[in-house]
């Protein structure tokens, strides 16, 4: 009697359970969801109700975002200073993130602190500071030169996102390093490998789960950010997607083009869904190992 | 010998890239932001003007900045305390009970943190749209629909709770992982035994649960504090701009508009100063109080 009672309590409470989770995963897959059927809908169509599903497929609203509304060449924008800010990122941390794990010199636990006091430092406290510097190098720059540089430059833009992600990444990368033995560097320098040559040909491809996770996450800030991006890019021309979209959104409010807007929506987060769900079982054990994102 | 020299330049050429770019990217900033707090200085031009503390005098007159500093506060208590009771009760619930589409349910939870703010903020302002926005329509199906729109984002008071929603909605999965992670440490065992004793579920999750947690949930406590205030500096610039009449304005957002769109450069870096010593304190003082002793599995 008793554990037939404990029992229906028991179903009672997993419903209960199911209804809860059910429920959080409608509140977030029903906006998103929206998202991609109002990108698709005819700007007549907005002014019915909100849950109609669209009455035909609208791609000319992803045309009009791509072209009229510059999103083509700002995706372009944002695929090249992800790509050269990530390679720079590697290139850079990389290095540096094995001789901090592996290697006692002088100054070694100074470096080490220094990088992990970095961790501390908020970009967007910052942000401003760097304007300022790049302008008056870039003022500097034209009585030089005669032509500005720095600032509505993607490289640069790239540049400053690749030292924005050194802190994180180098804390990542060597707490991966120092868990490899010291036999692997033994080894090497007995078949007569030098330091270099160890570090790529030996360590680099024992590190390439810790790489991809550093890819991972840092695809997806340096895709979606937008402070920096809007503070260093300041030509109309020249934006990353992110931006372009806050402007489809500031454009929609004084002339009604939803359509637009929507699809430039799907623009900018299409690419992080998809590899969201190609690799999202490394993306959340990933955060986990690193367990701190700014 | 030749191999002592051969090691230290190894290691130069290793560190040296990283340390120059931390150098001119990280820490000369950091540091511009401490020093300039003293200058009243435009940022465009030369003319800098030693000012001492003036700049701080006068942020402590300023109406504006007690504004953004009370909705800041409301940010965070109110973000801080639904995002960390949502985040805590759906990862026991995904860790401790046997489910089906366990997998799937923490897939969707994740997906709004991979998501741009700028797409969050889009998303969200459609569904607060007061005439085509979802959330209105769906609060038509209860009232009368010839009343007044509700103006999620347009009326003052209301707007302030519209923002977190979207915080929140953004930050749930993100917390949900972690405490997950440190939940799936805690020997089974420990709940058998509580089983046998017949400890219910909500004793089971106070008595065991969040003190072996603990020490997570304290370093996360860290975490709300420093990413609300972020947070709420990325959702305000894409989503409400500050408004309606600064209802919205927050510490980063005053100080970004300070420093750059109205180019008071000094008095700008005079608000980060505060906002960071204050966040540094606030998470100190969190620090303390939830000290307990640690506990082992």
């Amino acid at each position: 009697m008793n554990s037939e009672h404990q029992h229906s309590s028991n179903k009672l409470y997993k419903f209960f359970i199911y209804l809860l989770l059910i429920a959080l995963a409608v509140v977030i897959i029903v906006p998103v969801g929206w998202a991609f059927l109002a990108s698709i809908k005819q700007d007549v169509e907005f002014y019915g109700s909100p849950w109609a599903l669209p009455e035909g497929f609208h791609l000319q609203n992803f045309a009009d975002a791509w072209q009229k509304a510059k999103m083509g060449s700002y995706m372009l924008n944002s695929v090249v200073t992800t790509a050269i800010a990530l390679v720079l990122l590697l290139v850079i941390a990389l290095p540096a993130a094995y001789v901090l794990a592996r290697y006692k010199f002088r100054s070694s636990s100074f470096w080490n602190m220094l990088f992990m006091a970095g961790l501390f430092i908020n970009i967007n406290y910052i942000v401003v500071p760097i304007f300022l510097m790049l302008n008056n190098g870039d003022k500097s720059l034209r009585s030089l030169l005669g032509q500005p540089f720095l600032l509505n430059n993607l490289f640069i833009l790239a540049l400053v996102y690749a030292a924005m992600a050194l802190p994180f990444t180098i804390y990542l990368l060597s707490g991966y390093f120092k868990t490899l033995p010291k036999e692997y560097e033994e080894a090497a320098s007995v078949d007569g490998a030098g330091y270099f040559r160890t570090m790529v040909q030996v360590i680099m491809p024992m590190a390439k789960p810790s790489i991809v996770t550093v890819i991972l996450f840092n695809f997806l800030s340096f895709w979606n950010e937008y402070i920096i991006s809007m503070t260093l890019l300041t030509k109309p021309g020249l934006r990353t997607l992110p931006v372009g979209l806050m402007n489809l959104m500031a454009a929609q409010k004084s002339a009604v083009q939803y359509g637009q807007m929507y699809a430039g929506l799907v623009l900018v987060m299409l690419p992080t869904l998809i590899l969201y769900m190609l690799v999202q079982k490394k993306l959340t054990q990933g955060m986990t190992m690193g367990g701190l994102k700014g | 010998m030749n191999n002592r020299k051969g090691r230290g330049r190894f290691i130069f050429f290793c560190l040296a890239p990283a340390v120059i770019l931390f150098t001119i990217f990280l820490i000369i900033p950091t540091i511009d932001v401490f020093r300039m707090s003293l200058y009243k200085w435009g940022g465009y031009t030369d003319n800098k003007t030693f000012v001492g503390m003036q700049n701080f005098s006068k942020l402590f007159q300023s109406d504006k900045f007690y504004q953004s500093f009370q909705n800041s506060i409301l940010l965070i208590v109110v973000v801080s305390i639904v995002t960390f009771a949502f985040a805590l009760i759906f990862a026991s619930m995904l860790s401790r009970e046997k489910l089906k589409g366990q997998n799937f349910f923490r897939i969707i939870f994740y997906i709004p943190n991979i998501l741009s703010i700028v797409v969050i903020s889009a998303i969200f302002s459609a569904i607060y749209d007061p005439n085509s926005g979802l959330l209105n329509a769906f609060l038509n199906l209860f009232r009368s629909a010839t009343s007044d729109p509700i103006l999620w984002l347009g009326d003052q008071k209301i707007v302030i709770y519209s923002l977190s929603g979207a915080m929140i909605w953004q930050a749930i999965g993100y917390y949900m992982v972690m405490y997950m992670a440190s939940m799936a440490n805690i020997p089974e065992s420990l709940y058998e035994s509580a089983d046998l004793e017949g400890a219910g579920r909500i004793h089971q999750f106070f008595s065991i649960t969040i003190p072996l947690i603990w020490t997570n949930i304290r370093t996360t406590l860290t975490f709300f504090i420093i990413s609300t205030i972020n947070m709420s500096f990325l959702f305000v610039m894409a989503m409400t701009g500050g408004g309606p009449d600064g209802a919205t304005e927050v510490f980063l957002s005053y100080m970004y508009k300070e420093a750059y769109t109205n180019s008071s450069y000094g008095y700008g870096m005079a608000i980060g100063v505060i906002v960071f010593l204050f966040s540094f304190a606030l998470a100190a003082i969190l620090n303390v109080v939830t000290k307990r002793e640690h506990l082992e599995y």
